[in-house]
């Protein structure tokens, strides 16, 4: 731990632990460098798999990935600090995104994103003092047709009203089980970065085909009776589970 | 022949149980169209994409034969093929319900496309915010690596391809091309010169197609269907079928498969309409890099906003309706505070400009504005038109003069009071203010 890794004024925020990097970390992350054409791509991965240790993007974190890819730490830094997902200061066990666009804030948005800063008495960017949560306005979810959206260690909580955050965030607080909308149960915002840097888990088996709203117009055309003629598509099952529009 | 209003075909499967499984997905005659594709020569299955009209779902609409035809002449070295699923264009969100419930049907299309253009490495990019999206995908490589579909001797012939799947880090700018390039390259998602066009010098410094995840995503029909068939549905600009995202005050939001060429008003009436009780005020059709629309332009066919121009509104697939209880205003202030957010910092004029604009903007949202700041946002505007490297600068131009110009009214207001008072945001949410009893409503959002 170094100074920079101390978090900054404003609420109180969590002690920092040690690194948690490894020799086993420092293997995987060369896995990850053997995957492409040049190590260097693997730097986002790299810096998923950091978070997924460390839960933010660690000093050591940089270091290490400077060091296995031959660079300097600002280089790294340069990476880390550009995208909006990379956290230089410790992000809690779970990760609650809210969507600020345009459309998700005028649809209910701006109200959830008001009550959970109230509830978890924290601002954009600050982790609560128990390590619990953190928190992040997000630039558009990429699910417009769920408005509005709050996002959980990068899954979708679609549809949301500020009674069901309030109902979830209890429910994460009390350790219990919390299936998102279109997704596996979550498991927390390290688990979901390892994930994201190329180590997959048991879990891309649950949650639904593509969510209520996505089948819209799948179903719209099932009872219409429209289909592609010749289609190479054609459903020689699971046509019988379509529903009727409401 | 008249194709029917909406036509499932990348869509079709998505309503089986475990549509995402590779078993699932030959059930509806997936893997047919590779199989066909091997056993034409490259130029042969160009020449199918060519006679499909197929165009990149993006906001370029290039023909996609067109820029296969470049990459296939640029030699027989080392050639790379990038699929850009990080659909990060505020607004449009039809990737992510593709990826989840159909991974397959990218993988099918990255093996004839790779096949196509002589390339033996893909790599599939999706937005690291979509967790679950990334799982499917992982899964679907590794059931397509244990079919002998990938790998040494992909599919039984003589011929390799890999898929590396990569979870990016957020940020808007990667959906421009040499951006997306540059973080695949473990670097800041920052636009880069061109040309050379990445075509000719893209990854590593070797001829690279960048295709989006849905043009991707129709190529199985159209090699196993044939080009004909696919041209069948569409207009003359633009040929196909697309998926149409509608999002807002309508009724039922959702994702809508239907022919290129299909107008506003009938993607409106597939959503149900706007919402009861409620009045269209305006939309946006593709991202938010397209200025206002109102009720006059309801008849505006997309992507390409008439059926004989060859000018496309960028991205034009995503709808987004508002009512008449939605403040302007307030839209252009988050737009532009989502512009200013993701602007790389590349260019001063965009990374200054974003930002100033968003002051000015907050400012008249929160009814502290001053005389003549309308002029000095246009003024702003002014001097940042044309004077940015990508075209993100002037995509919110676009969207903030294109607003003042139609509602300068509701922007005058905020040199007085606020936008809130005129238009109570409780008035546009969706979910009742006063809601008592959380419900956790099955399938339709709401958590188990």
């Amino acid at each position: 731990m170094t100074i920079s890794d101390t978090a900054r004024g404003g609420a109180a925020m969590p002690p920092i632990a040690a690194s948690q990097i490894d020799e086993h970390s420092i293997a995987e992350l060369r896995e990850l460098m053997s995957r492409y054409p040049e190590a260097r791509s693997a730097l986002i991965p790299m810096l998923h798999l950091v978070h997924s240790v460390d839960g933010y993007v660690s000093d050591t974190g940089v270091q290490v990935c400077a060091e296995l890819l031959g660079i300097t730490s600002a280089e790294v830094l340069e990476v880390a600090t550009f995208y909006t997902m990379f956290k230089r200061r410790p992000a809690g066990k779970h990760h609650i995104a809210v969507c600020r666009s345009a459309l998700c804030a005028v649809l209910g948005g701006d109200i959830i994103w008001d009550e959970i800063q109230k509830k978890l008495a924290i601002a954009d960017g600050e982790t609560t003092p128990n390590g619990m949560f953190s928190l992040e306005g997000m630039q558009c979810a990429a699910a417009c047709d769920f408005a509005p959206v709050v996002s959980v260690d990068w899954e979708f909580m679609d549809n949301m009203s500020v009674q069901q955050v309030t109902m979830l965030l209890d429910m994460l607080d009390a350790g219990q089980q919390v299936y998102p909308t279109r997704g596996a149960m979550l498991t927390g915002f390290r688990a979901a970065h390892r994930v994201l840097a190329g180590f997959p888990d048991e879990f891309a088996d649950a949650g639904a085909s593509a969510g209520e709203a996505s089948m819209r117009g799948v179903r719209t055309a099932a009872i219409n009776g429209w289909t592609t003629s010749a289609a190479p598509l054609q459903p020689s099952v699971g046509s019988q589970q379509l529903g009727v529009l409401r | 022949m008249n194709a029917t209003p909406l036509t499932p075909i990348l869509s079709a499967s998505w309503g089986a149980p475990y549509s995402w499984r590779l078993e699932t997905y030959r059930g509806f005659g997936g893997y047919t169209g590779v199989l066909r594709a091997l056993q034409l020569t490259p130029d042969q299955l160009i020449g199918v994409v060519q006679t499909s009209g197929l165009r990149d779902r993006d906001g370029a609409r290039f023909l996609t034969s067109d820029k296969w035809s470049a990459a296939l002449d640029s030699g027989t070295g080392v050639k790379y093929l990038v699929i850009d699923c990080a659909e990060s264009e505020p607004n449009a969100c039809k990737d992510v319900p593709l990826l989840l419930a159909s991974p397959h049907l990218v993988i099918e299309g990255a093996i004839i496309a790779a096949y196509a253009i002589g390339a033996h490495q893909v790599f599939i990019c999706i937005r690291g915010e979509a967790l679950h999206a990334v799982r499917r995908v992982q899964q679907g490589v590794a059931e397509a690596y244990r079919a002998g579909y990938l790998g040494e001797r992909a599919l039984g012939v003589n011929y390799r391809i890999d898929i590396t799947v990569h979870a990016g880090a957020g940020s808007y700018i990667r959906g421009e091309e040499t951006a997306l390039l540059n973080s695949l390259l473990g670097r800041a998602g920052r636009p880069s010169s061109q040309p050379p066009y990445p075509v000719s010098s893209g990854l590593y410094g070797e001829p690279t197609v960048v295709s989006n995840c849905e043009t991707i995503a129709a190529l199985p029909a159209i090699v196993s269907q044939g080009g004909e068939w696919y041209a069948q549905f569409g207009t003359a600009n633009s040929r196909g079928t697309t998926v149409y995202s509608v999002s807002g005050h309508v009724q039922f939001p959702g994702q809508f498969e239907a022919p290129c060429g299909t107008t506003v008003r009938a993607l409106l009436e597939f959503a149900g309409g706007i919402r009861e009780g409620h009045k269209l005020k305006f939309f946006t059709a593709g991202g938010l890099s397209t200025p206002l629309f109102t009720e006059e332009q309801l008849d505006m066919p997309l992507p390409y906003g008439s059926a004989t121009t060859a000018k496309a509104v960028p991205g034009g697939n995503a709808l987004q309706f508002f009512d008449e209880t939605t403040s302007v205003l307030r839209v252009t202030r988050r737009w532009m505070e989502c512009y200013a957010a993701e602007s790389c910092g590349k260019c001063s004029p965009c990374r200054e400009g974003s930002w100033w604009l968003s002051q000015l903007l907050s400012g008249l949202a929160e009814g502290r504005g001053q005389e003549g700041d309308v002029e000095r946002i246009l003024d702003i505007c002014d001097g940042i038109s044309g004077r940015a490297f990508c075209p993100l600068a002037d995509g919110f131009v676009g969207c903030v003069t294109g607003a003042i110009r139609q509602f300068r009214s509701e922007f005058e207001v905020g040199y007085r009071r606020a936008a809130n008072e005129l238009f109570p945001e409780e008035q546009s949410a969706v979910f009742a203010w006063n809601e008592s009893v959380p419900t956790a409503k099955s399938g339709n959002g709401g958590f188990r």
